[in-house]
């Protein structure tokens, strides 16, 4: 007994990066911390015309200095469309998602919006510029109303939001009922209502969706496609990463298949789906 | 028995002093929460820059003095208040941008930020006792009482005297109103918002187009402004002097974390919890058991739970008991 207590205390002794200090939250407020490093600001677009509305163009890169998790891996959305990423765990599709909104730096590629080089903004920039993110995880404000997560999204506006507000709760009516609710306390398909919501408030020129049916049931999942589809019918391109790889890409115009960092398949939705090797490795035979 | 009486002795000594330094402390205490809230660290140069701010105060105050500008029967360092605030807003900033705003660009750690935040108090103490010393400063003037013990026995005949004094009256007045233009401005400006957005989730922030530097700016401006106030209305209550502001950093971290860190309505609530047992701690209360017991039950000694010398003791076990059984504080804090 004696012994094996010395051997555990040694071994907490031993590592003195066992992170045990930042434990303690009457000193730090680890909470809500930020975990991207974003491209800086300062940054400069150039006009880089031709090509697809938003492509991210032989991208190499991973998180801060850590090792690269991208590896020469291009994704790109037209007007008019819908681009779904699809893949296994661990593919890079978030990365990739998050490297095209200068969530961090890359090592390598490019990415343009319609006809500029926007590979140098930061991401307060790139929304200036007229894109949206919807991120997997935490991507609303919990300690805050539904309405004024709404407004948060319109951050950069300094015009009228009212009317931008109204075609949202138009779109997801559950939300108008619930605005003076505190947004922590919705269910998770509300929260993904919230989250789209937000993202289409600053009215972006495209809308990038990480996964926007995690965690919510099948009845939710399908009448959030259907919201989706309603939003890129009224013109918005929209480049989606999804779990559910084959309802995603039977509405993708365009598809992609991301391994390891890597662009393993691309086609548009229907040829991926048709695509024996695709539907073997990804779509469960 | 003499409820009267007792209800005038101890609203004197006991319930008008713990209100203006429930004041005091809640406007320290909304600092330190704030940063915490948006920063992510507890701020241990926050004692120190109410020192500065209100060392800048004392120094307009006497320039004003010595000018013959006044507004009796208010203190002069009303007027030189906003001085005050001005440079300790100049400190701040400087600080972020030589200290804190590295270690950001690092993403270091909180623990990291609040190692960082001793050594700024360090450094902070010695440039406030380099330029105005380390004793005690007079910077009051004007009317001293609103209500003097003596006026108020005239006027109603009791035994026990209620003294109200401006100081108290003032600090009572600016505490209403800094809170409530706080409220204000993060719950219905954008800015504010903003500040709580940032708060709440820094990434999500960033896809919104808030700018971090601008937010942590702004906090910094307010945490400023209400540091300086804080300090200024405590030197003017009692006196000013560098090491009770780093003394004071205990009662108002207790405030801080009994209220619930990170909550602006914890912080108050905790204020007044910290000032209110405090006092009634150490005060003696043979007087007003005096009035209140029978005769023959009436105290000999002085009632005294605590000497004063042993004050900071109180919020300390306070603190320790808040931790030990509701660690999230009064109201749930980590969050604005």
């Amino acid at each position: 007994m004696r012994h094996e207590y010395f051997w555990k205390n040694e071994a907490m002794s031993s590592d003195p990066y066992s992170d045990r200090g930042n434990k303690d939250l009457s000193l730090g407020n680890p909470q809500g911390m930020g975990t991207a490093t974003p491209v800086t600001s300062g940054g400069r677009a150039s006009s880089a015309p031709g090509g697809p509305f938003l492509i991210g163009d032989k991208m190499t890169g991973g998180y801060g200095a850590g090792p690269d998790i991208l590896h020469d891996c291009t994704i790109a959305v037209d007007r008019g469309e819908i681009a779904v990423i699809v893949g296994p765990n661990g593919a890079g599709k978030s990365t990739g998602m998050k490297a095209v909104f200068g969530m961090l730096n890359l090592r390598g590629g490019h990415v343009r919006l319609d006809g500029e080089e926007i590979t140098a903004l930061s991401p307060q920039d790139r929304v200036a510029k007229g894109m949206g993110f919807v991120p997997q995880t935490s991507n609303i404000f919990t300690s805050m109303t539904v309405e004024e997560n709404l407004e948060m999204g319109a951050f950069i506006r300094t015009d009228d939001i009212r009317p931008t507000m109204e075609q949202i709760y138009d779109l997801f009516p559950i939300l108008r009922e619930k605005r003076r609710q505190s947004a922590g306390e919705l269910s998770g398909g509300q929260r993904q209502q919230v989250a789209v919501g937000r993202a289409l408030m600053t009215q972006p020129k495209v809308l990038m969706l990480d996964e926007p049916t995690a965690g919510v049931s099948p009845i939710v999942m399908d009448e959030l496609f259907d919201r989706i589809i309603e939003v890129a019918r009224t013109g918005i391109p929209i480049l989606m990463v999804e779990q559910n790889a084959r309802q995603a890409l039977e509405i993708a115009d365009k598809g992609y298949v991301l391994v390891q960092g890597r662009n393993a398949y691309s086609g548009t939705g229907k040829e991926l789906l048709a695509d024996p090797e695709v539907r073997k490795s990804f779509l469960g035979g | 028995m003499d409820f009267l009486n007792a209800f005038i002795a101890l609203s004197n000594f006991v319930i008008i002093p713990a209100v203006a330094y429930g004041s005091q402390l809640a406007l320290g205490a909304l600092g330190v929460t704030l940063i915490y809230g948006i920063l992510r660290f507890s701020n241990f140069a926050h004692g120190d820059t109410m020192a500065f701010g209100a060392m800048v105060t004392v120094l307009v105050t006497w320039l004003f003095q010595a000018q013959g500008v006044s507004i009796a029967p208010l203190p002069t360092a009303l007027l030189a208040l906003p001085f005050g605030i001005l440079g300790c807003m100049a400190l701040v900033l400087l600080t972020d941008r030589a200290v804190y705003r590295f270690y950001r660009a690092q993403k270091a750690k909180p623990v990291i930020f609040v190692i960082v935040s001793l050594g700024v108090t360090f450094i902070l103490n010695g440039i406030v006792r380099f330029i105005i010393g380390p004793d005690d400063q007079r910077f009051l003037d004007g009317e001293r009482f609103i209500v003097s013990a003596r006026t108020f026995r005239e006027m109603t005949g009791l035994r026990e005297g209620l003294a109200f004094k401006t100081t108290q009256g003032i600090t009572i007045v600016t505490a209403v109103v800094v809170v409530i233009l706080l409220f204000w401005f993060l719950n219905r400006t954008r800015t504010g918002k903003s500040m709580r957005a940032y708060s709440d989730n820094e990434d999500l922030a960033l896809l919104s187009g808030i700018n971090p530097e601008r937010v942590v700016m702004v906090t910094w401006l307010i945490v400023a402004a209400l540091a300086t106030t804080a300090g200024v209305l405590y030197g003017l209550d009692k006196s000013f002097k560098p090491f009770t502001y780093f003394q004071l950093l205990l009662p108002i971290f207790a405030s801080a974390i009994v209220g619930g860190l990170g909550n602006p309505l914890g912080a108050i609530a905790g204020g007044f919890v910290i000032a209110f047992s405090e006092v009634t701690i150490t005060y003696a209360w043979k007087k007003v058991l005096g009035y209140v017991l029978p005769e023959n039950l009436a105290p000999d000694g002085l009632v005294q739970l605590l000497s004063t010398d042993y004050k900071f003791a109180v919020s300390f076990l306070i603190l320790l008991i808040v931790l030990l059984f509701k660690p999230t504080g009064l109201f749930k804090g980590k969050a604005v």
